[in-house]
């Protein structure tokens, strides 16, 4: 059978089109036109390269590895660094450029340890207004190692008071021992055995003198123990008067109680 | 013009667009310009510090919250905004902390700071039989239903089980918003698209932990791959009963909650 002429003819064109359009698809066009993840991959790009702006704990370890060390042996072994002070992955870049936040004041730690009825039982919390009001919390807190006050259960089952009194005082940290010596009989007759209590103006001078810590800080320089450095430290920060002049000849614990020092300058 | 003429120039024309097409694509990848810099930055391009390059196929991201340990103090809230660059007003999250008070009577209060980023203590805690925090955020449902509704595809589950937005197709419709049972979902007001959570997915392409897993000072979240035998999230889900908001949606969502409390929703 002969086919017409104008079929075969039509039949060279549509089969030059269908060339035309196969050899499109499959060999000039580029795979990722045709893929139905496009729009998907290029939006997983564009979310993968936004920036980081909090470069992970890791990264402060390289420069901060007296610190972290530090952190890592306290309470808060848990806590992110950037979790206080901001994300710092700027810092990184530039550390002498970008100084990431270091939050200094009250508001601060009470976002974590203000006492909520909702907070998990057992997590430390305070009552910001009773707490050693507008006292700086790191002036008694060392934050990369927080130390909560201890009273030795030794002492506190019978003085319990003391240590729920003393707890929330600007004399948290100290120990019984700081300002009392205690036989080792006083536990077992307690009324006969008292421990001894501070007798004088210059003990509690020793710390709130005018010149007080000056000898701690000149041992510190020789025979430098822990203890000292910390009492130097403590001292630093304490309400400084002048023992001459102030409260005349009155001991000091008739006007300030050591458990909860209320006098401040 | 004659048939003749169309045919002969249809034979040129089509090849010739192909060409064209070739010789575009060439020039870009010889001259390397701002959108080649871009696509350059995008971490699957950079190889991990490991060596190897972003396989999404080998991973399958999920987040544990452990209710117990959540204390609520919003330090991830402000964290998720900062990375992502969150609207702080008109207070939009991609993450906030939810306070669940079930009182004597039965009676169960949900309080979730609308107007600001944290809670602020309650002091009336009278007839409280519990109370407690709960993080919520995009459960990244392996069922989701925002996608199943977007009317032009903007979004999608990724590979590696995140459940994105693109920017660029999103028509800012609010069906998602509507459809999803978690309330995960925002209209961004700036871009006029839907916002919602990430996993942070520029930080975890990278190797890092989501920004509000990183900060979280309990450790209360737990980010990882369930693909990843060694990571701590198939550990968490070992060693927890495990729970996930709204089971019976069947959205199957890859946030699991250990300590759930029967009263969240």
């Amino acid at each position: 059978m002969r086919m017409p002429e104008q079929v075969q003819r039509l039949a060279i064109v549509i089969g030059v089109i269908a060339a035309v359009v196969l050899v499109g698809r499959f060999v000039l066009m580029p795979p990722t036109l045709v893929a139905r993840e496009l729009h998907r991959s290029s939006t997983e790009q564009r979310e993968a390269a936004k920036p980081v702006k909090f470069a992970g704990s890791s990264a402060c370890q390289d420069c901060h590895d007296n610190v972290v060390e530090k952190k890592a042996k306290g309470y808060h072994k848990g806590l992110a660094c950037e979790g206080c002070h901001g994300p710092a992955v700027k810092h990184t870049e530039d550390p002498s450029a970008v100084t990431p936040a270091a939050p200094r004041d009250r508001k601060f730690c009470p976002v974590c340890h203000a006492y909520d009825a909702a907070r998990p039982t057992g997590f430390p919390q305070i009552n910001p207004t009773a707490h050693n009001p507008l006292t700086p919390c790191i002036g008694c807190h060392d934050a990369h190692d927080p130390v909560p006050p201890r009273t030795p259960k030794a002492c506190a089952a019978c003085h319990a008071q003391i240590e729920r009194t003393k707890a929330i005082s600007t004399h948290a940290l100290l120990a019984c021992t700081t300002c009392h010596t205690v036989p080792e009989a006083h536990k077992k007759s307690p009324r006969t055995v008292r421990p001894s209590k501070p007798q004088t103006r210059e003990f509690c001078g020793t710390c709130h003198a005018k010149d007080a810590g000056a000898k701690e800080a000149a041992a510190k320089g020789t025979t430098a123990t822990d203890a000292a450095a910390k009492r130097a430290k403590t001292a630093r920060q304490a309400p400084r008067v002048d023992l001459s002049t102030h409260g005349e000849t009155f001991q000091c614990w008739q006007c300030h109680y050591p458990h909860l020092p209320e006098g401040r300058s | 013009m004659n048939k003749r003429d169309f045919l002969k120039g249809a034979i040129l024309f089509f090849p010739a667009g192909g060409l064209l097409a070739l010789a575009r694509d060439g020039a870009r990848a010889a001259a390397p310009g701002p959108a080649r810099e871009a696509e350059k930055a995008a971490a699957p391009e950079a190889p991990k510090p490991s060596g190897k390059r972003y396989n999404p196929a080998d991973h399958y991201y999920g987040m544990g919250i452990e209710v117990e340990k959540c204390i609520g103090c919003s330090r991830c809230v402000e964290a998720c905004k900062a990375e992502n660059d969150v609207p702080a007003e008109p207070y939009f999250f991609r993450t906030w902390i939810e306070r669940y008070t079930v009182r004597a009577d039965g009676e169960v209060a949900v309080q979730s700071p609308n107007q600001r980023t944290r809670h602020v203590e309650t002091t009336d805690d009278r007839d409280v039989i519990r109370t407690f925090f709960v993080p919520k955020l995009c459960n990244h449902c392996a069922q989701p239903p925002c996608v199943q509704v977007c009317p032009v595809g903007a979004t999608f589950s990724t590979e590696d089980g995140v459940v994105l937005v693109d920017g660029e197709r999103c028509i800012g419709c609010r069906y998602c918003i509507q459809a999803c049972p978690y309330g995960a979902r925002y209209l961004d007001p700036r871009t006029r698209t839907a916002g919602k959570c990430t996993f942070c997915y520029h930080r975890v392409v990278r190797g890092l932990k989501p920004a509000c897993v990183e900060v979280c000072p309990t450790e209360a979240r737990v980010f990882g791959d369930l693909r990843s035998k060694a990571s701590r999230l198939v550990r968490f889900r070992r060693m927890n009963k495990l729970n996930v908001l709204k089971p019976a949606l069947n959205t199957e969502p890859k946030v699991y909650y250990a300590q759930l409390d029967g009263e969240v929703r």
